[in-house]
This record gives C-alpha cells, sequence and structure tokens, in this order.
C-alpha cells in the first residue's frame, strides 16, 4: 500500500515537473518594519517585469511567470528565514528578488538560499559584508555596495580640495559600513580623518557629540546618518555651536526634509545618493507611470532589474532550475551584446532564442561587477540657494 | 590669545551646554526631591509626567500657533505653559486620588508605594503616547540665538566660535525664578511651612491641625508644575521624544541623590554636578590642550570616556554616592 502510495506521489510530482508551464517566482521585500514604505514601488517594479515577460509568451517557448509576494521584515531576521522557507519549500519558487533590508538578505542568503540553492537578487541590500560572504554563486544585487558609495564620496571630497575631514555614523549596520568603507578609501587617496565617531538615533541631545566632533576638527563634517533621525541632530547642533559649516551627506540624509529644515544654512554643502540617469530609467518612470505608480521611488527600477535578469537567465541557460541559469546572469547583465532597456524584454527573449548575445542595461544601466553586485551610478548633489541640486553622475 | 581660545572652546561647547542641561535636571530633581520628602516615595513616575506636560504644552502652542498668536522673539511654548501646569496638574490630583490614596490609607511601605509609581510610570507612558505619539517633535520657534557664531567671529575677531541660544538663556532664566518662587513658598507662606513641618515630622504636624490632604495636594501641583517646567525648557531646548523623558529618569534621581534626595537645595547642586560630569567626561579636551601647550598636538583626542557613556557617568556617580554618602552632598534623607 505503501509503494502504491509513494509511487503515486511520483508519478503525480513527475508530471507536473514534466508539462509545468507556470514558474514562480518570489519576491520578497519588507512589507512591514522601518522601509515598508518602500516595498510597495519595488514590488510593483519586479511584478511589471514578470506580467511582461509573461504576457509576451517567450519566455522558454510559453511560459507564464506568476509572482508570490512575501514579507522579509527589515529588521527580524528569524521571520525573513520563515518567509524565504515557505516561499522554496512550499511556493517551489524558481528564483527570488529580494530581501530588502542587508540583515534580513543575509540571513535568507545563508540559511534558506544556499541550503536550497535557490537565486537571490536583491535590489536593495548595501552593507559591505555581502560582497565578501561566500554565496556558492547564488546571490546577486542590482544595488551598489556601500564601500562604492565611500569611494565615490572620497572622490568628491578630494575634489574640492578638501584635505580633512570628521565622521560621524549612526550606530548600525550601515552606518558603520560605510564609514569604515569612507576611512578606507579617503585615507588611501590622501585625505586625512580626523574622528569616525558613532551616534546614537533617536535622542534628544547632540552637543556631547559634535563637541568631540569639534575638538577633533576638520575642514568638513561627514555625516553617514539619517535625516529623520540623529543625523539631524548632529546637523543641528554642529551649525549651531559653529563647530562645522560645510557638511558631506551621503544618501541616509539627502531627501526633503533636508532641504526643508535646513535650507540656506547649509549652502555649499554637499552630498550623494545612488541614482540613475539615462534612458532606461526614463523609460522605466514612463511604464511606471502608465502602471499607476510612482517608478522614482527608491531601488523600484533595482527590482524590475531584478526580476527582468531571472527571467532572461532562465531563457539563457534553457531552464528554470537555479542551479543552472545562475550561471547565466554575469552574461546577461555585462553583455557583450544588443543593449536591452525596460518595456523589451520579448525582443530580449527573441535575441537570446535566436542564440544572439544581449547585454541587459534595464532601467539603472546595470554593470555587475566582482560577487555579483551593481557598479553603481551616484548622483553627486550640492546645496545652493537653500535647493539640493543635482551637479552631475559619477 | 591662544589661552581666550581656549576659553571660548571650553565655553561654547562645556559650560553653556552644561549649564542649560543643568538648569532642566535640577528642576526635575526637585519634583522628585519633593514627593520624596513629603509623601515618602521615590515617584518614578517623573520622567513620564514630564513627557506628558510637554504633550500638553506643545498641543497647546500649536493651537496658538494655528490661532496667529505668538510671544514675539520668544517661544510661544512659554505662553502655553501655564495651560500646561493646569492639565498636568490636574491629572496628578486624579492620580492620586485614584492610586496613591488607597496605598497612603492602607500605610504601605515606602518600596511598595515605589512599586505603585512603576505601575503610574506606564500607564502614563501610554497616555503620552496616545496624545502626541513617538516621533521627535521640534517645537521651538521666535528668535534662535542671541549670539550666534557667525556674529562672533565678525565682533571678536576671534578663530573659536561662541553660540549662545535663546532658549539657554530662557532655562536657566526660568530656573532661577522657579527656584526663586518655590523657596519662597516652602519658607514664606504658611502652606510652604505646613508642608515643611509634615515633611519633618508627619505625627506632629497632624497633632498640630494640619490639613494632610491639603499638604498632598499641593505637594502633587507643585510637582505637575515643576515636571511640566522642566520638561517643556528640556524639550524647548534640545527637542521632544517620549523615549528620550524616560531615558531622563536616571540623571535626575542621580541629581536628586547626589545632591541628597529629600533636600532642595541638594536637588540642584546634584543637577549641576551631574551635567558637568556627563558634558565634561565625555568633552574631546584635544582643543583646548592643543590651544593651551604651544608646540605640541595631542595624538588622541584627549577624550575620557566617549560620548556613548554618557548615562554611565550619572549611574556611576550615583553608585559610588549610595556606597560612600548615602545621604548625599547636603545631607538629604533615607527613609
Amino acid at each position: 500500500m505503501k509503494k502504491i502510495l509513494l509511487a503515486s506521489a511520483a508519478i503525480a510530482f513527475g508530471a507536473t515537473g514534466a508539462y509545468a508551464d507556470d514558474v514562480k517566482m518570489g519576491v520578497l521585500l519588507g512589507f512591514t518594519g522601518p522601509l515598508e514604505s518602500l516595498a510597495p514601488g519595488m514590488a510593483k517594479g519586479a511584478e511589471m517585469a514578470i506580467k511582461e515577460v509573461s504576457e509576451s509568451g517567450k519566455l522558454l517557448g510559453g511560459d507564464t511567470v506568476t509572482p508570490i509576494e512575501a514579507d522579509s521584515t527589515c529588521v527580524d531576521a528569524a521571520a525573513a528565514t520563515a518567509a524565504g522557507e515557505t516561499l522554496v519549500t512550499s511556493d517551489k519558487v524558481s528564483g527570488i528578488v529580494g530581501a530588502m533590508c542587508s540583515g534580513a538578505t543575509t540571513a535568507v542568503l545563508q540559511n534558506v538560499a544556499m541550503a536550497n540553492g535557490m537565486v537571490m537578487i536583491s535590489p536593495s541590500a548595501t552593507s559591505p559584508a555581502l560582497t565578501t560572504l561566500p554565496d556558492d554563486g547564488l546571490f546577486f544585487r542590482t544595488a551598489p555596495s556601500d564601500a562604492r558609495q565611500g569611494d565615490v564620496m572620497a572622490d568628491e571630497i578630494l575634489e574640492k580640495g578638501i584635505k580633512s575631514v570628521a565622521v560621524t555614523y549612526t550606530n548600525n549596520d550601515y552606518g558603520k559600513g560605510l564609514a569604515d568603507s569612507f576611512e578606507k578609501a579617503y585615507e588611501a587617496k590622501g585625505g586625512k580623518v580626523t574622528i569616525s565617531a558613532a551616534h546614537e538615533d533617536g535622542k534628544g541631545d547632540y552637543s556631547a557629540e559634535v563637541g568631540s566632533l569639534a575638538s577633533a576638527g576638520g575642514d568638513a563634517l561627514v555625516i553617514a546618518g539619517y535625516v529623520d533621525q540623529g543625523g539631524s541632530g548632529i546637523l543641528r547642533g554642529a551649525l549651531d555651536t559653529g563647530a562645522f559649516s560645510k557638511f558631506v551627506f551621503p544618501d541616509g540624509m539627502v531627501s526633503q526634509t533636508l532641504q526643508d529644515n535646513f535650507g540656506s544654512e547649509i549652502n555649499g554643502s554637499f552630498g550623494q545618493l545612488p541614482d540613475s540617469a539615462g534612458q532606461g530609467m526614463q523609460t522605466y518612470l514612463g511604464m511606471a507611470k502608465a502602471a499607476g505608480y510612482d517608478g522614482s521611488s527608491a531601488y523600484s527600477g533595482g527590482s524590475y532589474d531584478a526580476a527582468a535578469l531571472i527571467m532572461l537567465a532562465m531563457e539563457a541557460a534553457n531552464s528554470t532550475d537555479p542551479k543552472v541559469y545562475k550561471d547565466k546572469i554575469m552574461d546577461i547583465a555585462n553583455g557583450p551584446g544588443e543593449k536591452i532597456y525596460p518595456g523589451e524584454l520579448a525582443k530580449g527573449l527573441e535575441l537570446i532564442k535566436e542564440g544572439k548575445p544581449i547585454d541587459y542595461e534595464g532601467a539603472t544601466a546595470i554593470k555587475l561587477i566582482g560577487n555579483g553586485e551593481a557598479a553603481g551610478t551616484f548622483r553627486e548633489i550640492e546645496i545652493k540657494d537653500g535647493k539640493i541640486e543635482t551637479v552631475k553622475y559619477r | 590669545m591662544d589661552f581666550l581660545n581656549a576659553l571660548v572652546a571650553i565655553t561654547n561647547y562645556v559650560i553653556i551646554p552644561a549649564t542649560a542641561y543643568g538648569a532642566q535636571l535640577a528642576l526635575g530633581a526637585l519634583g522628585v526631591t519633593l514627593v520624596y520628602s513629603i509623601l515618602r516615595f521615590s515617584n518614578f513616575a517623573h520622567g513620564d509626567t514630564m513627557a506628558f506636560g510637554t504633550g500638553v504644552v506643545i498641543l497647546i502652542t500649536w493651537g496658538f500657533q494655528a490661532m496667529g498668536i505668538s510671544f514675539g522673539p520668544l517661544p510661544t511654548a512659554l505662553l502655553a505653559l501655564p495651560f500646561g501646569i493646569v492639565i498636568t496638574s490636574a491629572l496628578m490630583l486624579g492620580t492620586d486620588k485614584v492610586v496613591y490614596q488607597y496605598y497612603r490609607k492602607v500605610k504601605a511601605a515606602p518600596v511598595v508605594m515605589v512599586m505603585v509609581s512603576v505601575g503610574v510610570m506606564f500607564i502614563m507612558n501610554a497616555l503620552t503616547r496616545f496624545l502626541i505619539g513617538v516621533d521627535q517633535i521640534n517645537f521651538a520657534d521666535g528668535a534662535r540665538f542671541v549670539i550666534n557664531a557667525r556674529q562672533w567671529r565678525e565682533m571678536t575677531g576671534m578663530s573659536e566660535p561662541l553660540t549662545l541660544r535663546s532658549t539657554q538663556v530662557i532655562t536657566v532664566v526660568t530656573a532661577i525664578l522657579v527656584v526663586w518662587a518655590l523657596f519662597w513658598f516652602l519658607g514664606r507662606t504658611r502652606t510652604g511651612k505646613s508642608m515643611r513641618a509634615f515633611s519633618d515630622n508627619e505625627d506632629l504636624a497632624l497633632l498640630s491641625g494640619i490639613d494632610p490632604n491639603r499638604v498632598v495636594a499641593v505637594t502633587w501641583i507643585i510637582t505637575g508644575a515643576l515636571a511640566t517646567i522642566a520638561g517643556t525648557l528640556y524639550g524647548l531646548d534640545k527637542s521632544f521624544k517620549a523615549f528620550t523623558y524616560f531615558q531622563l529618569l536616571l540623571p535626575i534621581f542621580a541629581s536628586a541623590i547626589v545632591g541628597g534626595i529629600g533636600n532642595p537645595v541638594g536637588a540642584i547642586a546634584g543637577g549641576f554636578v551631574i551635567s558637568f560630569s556627563e558634558v565634561g567626561l565625555t568633552y574631546a579636551w584635544k582643543k583646548v590642550v592643543t590651544y593651551l601647550i604651544p608646540n605640541w598636538e595631542p595624538d588622541g583626542l584627549v577624550q575620557l570616556l566617549s560620548t556613548d557613556y554618557k548615562y554611565a557617568v550619572s549611574f556611576t556617580i550615583l553608585i559610588l554616592v549610595l556606597i560612600f554618602k548615602p545621604t548625599g552632598l547636603f545631607k538629604g534623607k533615607i527613609v
């Protein structure tokens, strides 16, 4: 009896395996938690790519793709792992777009993806630690590592002739990672970091922190923090006591809030954030608008690209098995071949089928380097007359 | 010139911030000390009373701003302060009626009262969050500076900046006025004298015909007023966030105990001891040393403790005082 059951089960599974024409794709993002406001725009990006491919009917000779959303939260590694586990074992997805925050991503990668040989492409995990983490070639990200931002920021500061800076960072993985990578890059290029001090978010008073930063001195102050948190407190304190008059703002600080609250007080200060210009982004923004959402929301374009990369790689490998198509992702992203922009996924699939090489550019001008992470374009900004203005892209 | 620069740096980064912070702590500690000496328990709900009072003041301030009422160069919150005091004191009296009265009637031990106040603390915690939320709020308006860094540099030609914010001046002036009023009230008025009598010897005070209910009520009203003033000044000077006020409980208790709990003069002295230790021990003295000792620049920051350890400073002082001089600097009483 037992044998018959087993046999019939095996047949049933074999049958679904052989005739399956619906590929499932996990969209594992932090729908709840500290970055919940960003998740909807990212999910819509990924799902738009999935819909585009599904409707074209060109993936592996007519497969459809169904997105399955799951909540990775942002700070709860256990919840993220459980959600990832469900996607892989019960929903049987063939690839995962996600996770969202660096901590959750690390947890899912180590506990779920590597154990099951599942491909993950995160649109938004930026911790430098993920660069060196062993991943069996299963993990990629369409967001640049913060190490790259440290490098860009160091160049920017030195080009302005500033040779010594004080650094303060928010006391978490993001702040520490960014501060460390910046310090390394800046000192290697000949600059001097007078102090690199952490600040805790959510305190009422930052005068002591500002006091030590001022005492260490420097021609400018780099604030690797959050504008809605301690970063603003430090900036306010430094302005009030006259400790610094020039500031450098990484991505966590550049926002409308900064302009509204400080305006002309910080004229001449500058910063940068991951952002891309160009044809791909313009096309993507138009498509998002037509679909009824805001494509300029952070990492939304990167999510589209993450999903698109997975599906194009499946076609290139002629398989939906993550262990097989994982090797194609770098080729698809880096070319050489015809450039593929958002909205041209069907064309990309056709070219691959014809055996021609493609170079997927996508919304964010994707170029994967090293262990499979975006090289990253950054938008350099400067505060002029109380307004944030774009200087250039680098 | 270098000596002057050193002096300005110390004033800008240590003396001015520590004086303002010390005044805020002193007002908080006065409230704690008053409850301790008259009602005979440590009131753990004091930090959250401050948060509640400040929350009310902020709401009224917003109301005034919406109506277009302002206080010239002074923050509108000062106009809202009296209304905040009335509401907070009413809440204090209500809490006493509903909670503390019963425990006084059954003559609960002080430690039981302390636990009761922890319960009150949690309720008030939630109440404040319902009222105004958990976010950080800046509600200071009016002129920001008395002297700002640029004016100072133009005025004196010195390289070191000195700034004096109007909220820092307001804090110190208000604190002086409040302390003067409190001491006048305790020393000169009939009610004040009966409160001191009640504090010194409850039985004797009752025998001589002092109405205990009246003393308790007045104590709560003053505590509510002190908490609201201290909280509003702290919020004006820094910013309001419910959780920060809860954290203030530690330095406030440290101030009260260092000065000698139950002793109003001690509470004030304690506030300044704690604030100057916190700021002074975590300040990086490199700049000052560089100015004072010519031709020598220290490699490190000459910082005794990282600023992360600010609260550890009050805690350490608290423990040292409890071990070596439990009655505090100005002989307080230990129940």
